[in-house]
């Protein structure tokens, strides 16, 4: 599955085991201390339904966090990713993986996502067209893109 | 077993169809091609399917129809709306007044 | 000016390229790149439906605020892409019947010329933020609702985090003593009120229509203005995360809370509330300021004596007169009032207009109403700035066009969705048993002594026709290839909610209209003097009326 990251398609470091290791909630919430004494880079990889609050302040330990998008539809991951960048100031590489449509790209880069596992030749393009289609926010998030109410106070 | 055609909705324009002996997708109900057995309704629903990919219809599904006159009717009000359209005038048709 | 949001360049260049988004959307999908499963959530979040006979087009129009430019435009656009007139609907939006995808572009452009977009009209998103359709003029109101609906708007709009969320969410907002938004049966009813001087909101969450109608829940009696966003953003991601997602008739915010229970689901919101309110989604004063700039009162008249140049009027004729007591209600500024504009003539189509209808009345508000017009969730329009002794003449010009029929609020004035006339979904037609219904009830004087009586009509499970809130309610079903319809009783839309009961066995579409007869007739023999049809049913039960439908005949 191609990798994009940085508006790139890039190898997948994690993809052969040569990143690091990657682990499930549960084998993190099971193993975490004998996981930190590997002393080897971590990704997790997270379900929409796994409570990103068992990762908590813990999120800063991994150096890939992944969520799946079982569906597109299934909106749960935006959440996730809102709180781990947001709440638990993470800012390592954050992944959607799963069904990860060119349409979805901009919603998902606006909440904190910044690489994208997408099945499709075109990504990279298909990238730089999707998050330049819409240039002004209305809303704070995960990007903390200055919105259109800040713009119009700073203006004034 | 009844007779069927197969209808859907025109991609580019949502407008009703129904898929006649030409291999045209039509809009008139009439002229449609009726399925008698199963397995005429399978070969409908399967040159639908290729419809889809040809980009020229969407959501196809077979209907009920009497076809005692030769030319089939809908059976179920639904689709006789949808084969005439509504049954009430818009409002510049009734409101002259 | 005219008292709407207008648009700065920011605004603007998010609708234009909206607008190009789709266009290239709609290309993708012409050429075969996406599919119809991939394609149709998208379309949805531009209110594109595939219903009956073509594509349907719903377009937002905020808490039903639209200045006359904007409705020669709508009137421009009925002709140009779809057959002459549009429907007005009970989100206070309208739709266009006979949309063809290929145009669509090209349609939204011309909307958003006028600053106007189809954006959040569906799909599982926050939808189009309705309000009280008397805002700014209501003389009961505390403040301007949509001060508060477009922060809401704004704050909702492509919010990258609530685009897919379990189902569709409704939120609307009132800022007075008198419910006229329906809070009650919404995802979010917000009220504005005061306590010691400061604004703030009472929150309702939980309430809906559907196939399984609830009444909202207040789960904050007072939220300090500042923190409206960030309360609202708290309740979005709790139901982002935890409501169903396995199946869409339990996927509303009202299953949630009601199994959560309100007091449990409340205390989720609390909890994810305290973590976000300090943060950027704070709501400063100036920014207060800067949206209630935009809803600035119209330039009214210093009219200290009363003109009473249409009691004059009324006293010489009373189909005016009649007009005057039951399509206008009093304004805050004196000497003007707010003008109801029936869009349910009898035996017509409810919400209907055409495109000739959308010119007058942007002629009559240009001349008349400082360029505003609104839409209700009645189905009805107003002109909410009329000076009184310009009444007359606005009756004379709405009458030309049909649109003065004096029954706002009365039985005639028949909610009803498109039903299967026009709706894939619909199980039974809606509007034609509208029609008969204000056929049969079309004596004005009988109309006027029953009183305010709220019809309303669905024609399927869905209630886009909010029957559970209907003083009598209908709902269009079928069984065995025959239209049939339910009759419910006792719901109610207002501050003081309530869903209406199923009475009995259900009824043909020829014995649906004799059963609503024959409950009028019950009202009327059974009332005291000046009980409302609500009052005397939440007195007397359901009891009489089932007498009345099915004793042994």
């Amino acid at each position: 599955m191609p990798l994009l990251k940085n508006g790139t398609v890039t190898a997948d470091p994690w993809h052969d085991g040569t990143a690091g290791l990657i682990v499930t909630l549960e084998q993190w919430r099971a193993q975490r201390d004998t996981l930190l004494a590997r002393n080897v880079p971590l990704g997790l990889r997270l379900a929409p339904s796994d409570d990103v609050e068992t990762v908590g302040d813990d999120a800063r330990r991994f150096a890939l966090i992944a969520i799946d998008f079982p569906a597109f539809t299934d909106g749960r991951p935006y959440s996730s990713a809102r709180l781990l960048r947001e709440r638990y100031g993470y800012d390592g590489e954050l992944r959607a993986t799963g069904q990860v449509l060119r349409d979805q790209l901009s919603f998902m880069q606006r909440c904190g996502f910044d690489a994208f596992e997408i099945a499709n030749p075109n990504a990279a393009q298909d990238f730089a067209a999707a998050v330049g289609e819409i240039s002004v926010v209305y809303q704070p998030a995960g990007d903390r893109e200055p919105t259109i109410a800040a713009s119009a106070h700073r203006a004034a | 077993m009844t007779t069927q055609v197969v209808s859907a909705n025109r991609l580019d324009n949502g407008r009703v169809v129904y898929l006649a002996p030409s291999g045209q997708w039509i809009g008139a109900l009439s002229e449609a091609e009726v399925a008698h057995d199963a397995t005429a309704a399978e070969s409908l629903l399967h040159r639908a399917a290729t419809a889809i990919i040809d980009r020229l219809i969407v959501g196809p599904y077979l209907i009920s129809v009497t076809a005692a006159t030769g030319r089939p009717q809908a059976e179920r009000l639904r689709e006789q709306i949808r084969a005439t359209g509504p049954t009430v005038a818009p409002a510049h048709h009734d409101r002259a007044a | 000016m005219v008292a709407i949001y207008h648009y700065d360049d920011a605004d603007r260049t998010l609708v234009r390229e909206r607008v190009a988004q789709f266009r290239d959307q709609v290309d993708r999908r012409l050429s075969g790149a996406l599919t119809e499963e991939e394609f149709r959530p998208l379309r949805l979040m531009n209110g594109l439906y595939l219903q009956l006979h073509a594509y349907m087009l719903r377009v937002a129009i905020p808490y039903g605020t639209v200045s006359a430019d904007q409705m020669r435009v709508l009137a421009a656009i009925a002709r140009r892409y779809d057959r002459d007139y549009g429907h007005f609907t009970t989100r206070q939006n309208i739709q266009f019947n006979w949309i063809k995808l290929e145009e669509t572009p090209d349609l939204l452009h011309d909307l958003a010329q006028v600053d106007m977009h189809a954006i959040q009209t569906s799909g599982n998103v926050i939808r189009n933020v309705t309000a009280d359709h008397y805002a700014g003029a209501a003389a009961d109101e505390l403040d301007d609702s949509r001060i508060y609906a477009e922060i809401i708007r704004q704050w909702s709009t492509l919010h990258p985090e609530f685009s897919f969320l379990p189902r569709k969410f409704k939120i609307a907002v009132t800022a007075s003593a008198t419910d006229r938004a329906a809070l009650k049966v919404h995802d979010i009813g917000v009220r504005l009120h005061e306590r010691d001087g400061a604004p703030g909101f009472e929150v309702m969450v939980g309430g809906g229509q559907g196939r399984t109608p609830m009444i909202a829940k207040t789960i904050r009696d007072f939220l300090p203005e500042h923190d409206l966003l960030s309360y609202l953003e708290a309740i979005l991601r709790v139901y982002n995360r935890q409501g169903r997602r396995d199946n869409k008739y339990k996927a509303r915010i009202k299953i949630l809370v009601h199994d959560l229970g309100a007091a449990a689901f409340a205390a989720k919101v609390e909890a994810e509330w305290a973590e976000i309110k300090d943060g950027p989604l704070g709501l400063p004063e100036a920014e207060v300021a800067r949206i209630r700039h935009h809803f600035q009162p119209p330039a009214f008249r210093d009219l200290d004596a009363p003109n009473s140049l249409h009691v004059a009027k009324a006293r010489i004729d009373p189909a005016f007169a009649r007009w005057l007591r039951i399509n206008t209600h009093a304004h805050k500024q004196p000497g003007y009032a707010i003008v109801d504009v029936s869009l349910k003539p009898v035996g017509g189509i409810p919400g209907d207009a055409t495109a000739d209808q959308m010119d007058a009345l942007a002629d009559i508000a240009a001349q008349y109403s400082f360029d505003e017009i609104r839409v209700t969730h009645t189905q009805n329009l107003v002109l909410p700035h009329v000076e009184e002794g310009a009444l007359h003449a606005v009756w004379q010009a709405l009458g030309r066009h049909g649109l003065a029929t004096p029954n706002v609020g009365l039985a005639s004035d028949i909610i009803s969705c498109p039903g299967m006339d026009y709706c894939s979904l619909a199980t039974a037609r809606s509007i034609p048993i509208a029609q008969a219904i204000s056929t049969r009830l079309a004596d004005l004087d009988a109309q006027e002594d029953l009183g305010v009586l709220g019809i309303k009509i669905s024609g399927c499970i869905n209630a886009c026709g909010h029957h559970h809130v209907g003083h009598i309610g209908i709902l269009g079903l079928e069984k065995n290839g025959q239209e049939y319809y339910q009759l419910t009783l006792g719901g109610d839309p207002g501050a003081d909610a309530s869903l209406g009961e199923v009475i009995g066995k259900s009824f043909s579409a020829g014995g649906i209209v004799d059963a609503v007869e024959k409950i009028t007739v019950a009202y009327r023999a059974l009332r005291t003097p000046g009980e409302a049809f609500i009052d005397a049913y939440r007195r007397l039960g359901p009891a009489p009326f089932k007498e009345t439908l099915y004793a042994a005949a």
